[in-house]
């Protein structure tokens, strides 16, 4: 049977959706349009001597080896915290939903680091690992590593992978554990009753029918790695030390507010706009094939 | 909508608090000053309004400095920009290039006929953000410049006295280990290490950071500080970072707890945080005095330049309002203003005669040290290497600076190797500054 909704009015439909329309041109293409236009000319800070300059903002940017530079962090860090958060949220979900007693104090607890805004969590492992005044600098410092996030390139790259992890569990648990919820009993039971040990049962039934929330999951993740982690950029490292944890959102936004060059920062939006949109829909064309519902 | 209210709230209240005062004309002031600070710009603002009845100033705090001029960027794109806005020294250049929204100082007092005698500004703090034949561009605020600050606990601790600082680096150096030595976490940190280490050496070293007079003679320059000079002293703090002699807090204030948690012996860093340390010190442990030199490079050292924030004008309102403003910069000048300020904060004063007023009044015997960063930026009449630095994309070149630095402390290049990448970074940006603005 075919699904469809008939209007008797003509111009209802139009005006059901015409919100979400005039929201998406608010908020997306007339941004997006006035990116793309900042991103062919050049302008002082006040918006004077305005020249159009074509594609020149871009060869600049393509020429430069720092913009690569930050292309790789930012790649080493997104797979980073999309793989770390959704291993180890699988990992909680999966014990939450086998825990008998006490599991509102688990669920609890493992969903309270969603309260915390990024940028929040950032001055929260700032402080922990701060070099002079941390808890868990100190503790390290004990057992003979020195941590110093901020002239280590690796160590700071590895603090923010960790906050950025720390502040995404939540939500990924959240989902994961719906999803675990909703695999019927008897499919388990079924498998159990055949013979096949937990660790069996989880990787041929459990796991495959939580296939289509971790594909979710894995665009969500990836667009957090992109674009959401910026608060916890700006409050640990911003971008340091050198340039390894300049990633190309928080290198948009240093070099267009800080550095007063909006059509350069214009160019690696238009850039990660295009990445973007190319990424998520590789995602859902060779990906999705994968995943059963 | 919310301007008609905020006008009409404001015009209320005026109305309620002095009826005689209707007429007044608004003056817009975005400033960066947060905490203390913006208390103090508040209070100055009110003795303005007292002072007379015509105009009024309304100061408003911005957030941080990017974020004081972002808003004033955006607000004067929309039309609403501020009469004065508050911006940071390396937004000089980028300033200066606006040419239509910006009006610059020495005209707003000349169309208001506003008296304006530039010789009684302090010379490095003037010629800082004046044109090469002298005019002034934007109002000079808050000022500061670096000097050196030691605590004196680890000297003692380490059997120095500690009531006298070193001179010159090799002694420095040598204090610093003994200190290290004595059980002290860090011998030596930099604040603002782009600004201390290679734009102020600089400049005390009478060396140049850039072509055509720093920058003040053109657009088309090249950057030059990667030089002998400081090439060894980058390298030599590479090589104390071993021992901890030299510890690195991070970029621009970061290393404020380095220094005044206690762990550093030695400390460059703006003598604007002179109050801070003492704070968390005590006023007694603090010891301050100028920067070292190197005695190889000069016999003796040139003079500082500043740092801080400078008021500019921004252009699109009517004419007659410019007169206010004319007249709180005049105020704003004035010798008990710029004293107040000056002993409240501990930026330095801008004209001579709010410096002499302070020695008078005998501040700087209850607070030894204070007077430090003028005298290093009095201590020779400018040359062309140290009356200051005119650099577009400053901000992102002293990113730039920051980076190559820090890849010098994690040990990942040298010091050469750094600074040469640092200048060629610097002079990309140096370019496509020159082609924006031709």
């Amino acid at each position: 049977m075919e699904k469809r909704v008939t209007f008797n009015e003509r111009w209802l439909p139009y005006l059901l959706v015409a919100p979400q329309i005039v929201i998406t041109v608010v908020f997306f293409f007339w941004p997006s349009g006035e990116a793309i236009w900042q991103s062919v000319v050049t302008e002082d800070a006040f918006g004077g001597n305005t020249k159009f300059v074509w594609f020149d903002n871009f060869s600049h940017l393509l020429g430069d080896p720092n913009y690569f530079a930050s292309v790789r962090v930012t790649l080493v860090f997104s797979a980073l915290v999309a793989s770390l958060g959704l291993a180890v949220s699988l990992l909680l979900a999966v014990m939450a939903d086998r825990v008998i007693r006490g599991a509102q104090v688990y669920k609890t607890i493992l969903v309270w680091p969603y309260a915390v805004a990024p940028a929040v969590a950032g001055v929260l492992w700032g402080f922990l690992f701060n070099p002079s005044v941390g808890v868990v600098a100190w503790l390290l410092a004990k057992i003979s590593i020195d941590f110093n996030y901020v002239m280590n390139g690796n160590q700071a790259l590895l603090l923010v992978v960790f906050a950025a992890v720390w502040s995404q569990v939540s939500y990924n648990f959240l989902f994961f554990l719906a999803g675990l919820q909703s695999i019927p009993k008897s499919l388990i039971e079924a498998a159990a009753i055949d013979g096949a040990g937990p660790g069996r049962r989880f990787w041929d039934i459990v796991f495959p029918l939580l296939s289509p929330t971790g594909f979710f999951l894995l665009v969500i993740n990836i667009i957090y790695a992109f674009f959401g982690t910026f608060g916890i950029i700006g409050s640990l490292t911003q971008g340091g030390p050198g340039q390894a944890t300049n990633i190309l959102v928080w290198k948009v936004y240093n070099d267009g507010f800080r550095g007063q060059d909006l059509g350069g920062s214009s160019a690696q939006s238009v850039i990660l706009m295009i990445v973007v949109i190319a990424l998520t829909f590789v995602q859902f064309r060779f990906i999705e094939r994968r995943v059963h519902y | 909508m919310t301007r008609i209210l905020f006008s009409s709230v404001a015009a209320a209240a005026v109305l309620a608090s002095a009826p005689m005062a209707w007429a007044q004309t608004e003056i817009q002031f975005w400033h960066a000053m947060g905490g203390n600070l913006g208390e103090t710009v508040n209070e100055i603002a009110d003795g303005f309004n007292k002072s007379q009845s015509e105009y009024k100033v309304v100061p408003v705090y911005k957030g941080s400095y990017t974020e004081t001029l972002t808003a004033a960027i955006a607000a004067f794109r929309a039309k609403q920009a501020p009469h004065i806005v508050q911006v940071f020294e390396v937004g000089t250049a980028n300033m200066m290039a606006a040419k239509g929204a910006i009006y610059p100082i020495y005209q707003v007092m000349a169309d208001a006929k506003e008296p304006f005698d530039p010789k009684a500004y302090i010379g490095p703090v003037y010629g800082y953000y004046s044109t090469t034949d002298g005019k002034l561009l934007s109002m000079p605020f808050n000022s500061s410049t670096p000097v050196l600050y030691w605590n004196k606990e680890l000297l003692a601790k380490a059997g120095l006295d500690p009531n006298k600082g070193p001179t010159t680096w090799p002694e420095l150096g040598e204090m610093a280990k003994k200190a290290v030595a004595a059980g002290a976490k860090c011998g030596f940190t930099p604040q603002w290490q782009t600004w201390t280490l290679i734009e102020n050496y600089g400049a005390w070293h009478n060396l140049p950071y850039a072509t055509k007079e720093n920058g003040f003679g053109g657009t088309d320059i090249e950057l030059k500080f990667n030089d002998e000079p400081r090439i060894k002293l980058i390298q030599m703090m590479a090589d104390w970072t071993k021992d901890k002699t030299f510890v690195y807090g991070g970029r621009e204030g970061k290393s404020d707890t380095l220094f005044n948690g206690g762990e550093c012996a030695f400390r460059i860093g703006s003598s604007g945080s002179a109050a801070g340390a003492d704070k968390a010190l005590g006023q007694d442990k603090v010891g301050m005095g100028m920067m070292p030199y190197s005695p190889d490079v000069v016999s003796k050292p040139q003079n500082s330049i500043i740092g801080g924030a400078t008021l500019w004008v921004l252009q699109g309102k009517p004419k007659d309002e410019y007169k206010g403003v004319a007249k709180f910069m005049t105020y704003l000048s004035s010798t008990p203003v710029q004293a107040k300020w000056h002993q409240d904060t501990g930026y330095v004063p801008i004209t001579t005669a709010a410096y002499e007023a302070t020695d008078q009044s005998g501040f700087y015997k209850k607070f030894p040290g204070r007077d430090i960063a003028i005298k290093e930026l009095t201590l020779n009449p400018p040359t062309e290497n140290s009356k200051g630095l005119r650099i577009g994309n400053f901000v992102q070149i002293r990113d730039v600076v920051d980076e190559e630095l820090e890849n010098v402390w994690s040990g990942k290049k040298d010091a050469k190797a750094a600074l040469d990448e640092a200048v060629k970074r610097g002079n990309e940006l140096l370019k496509k500054f020159e082609a924006a603005n031709r």
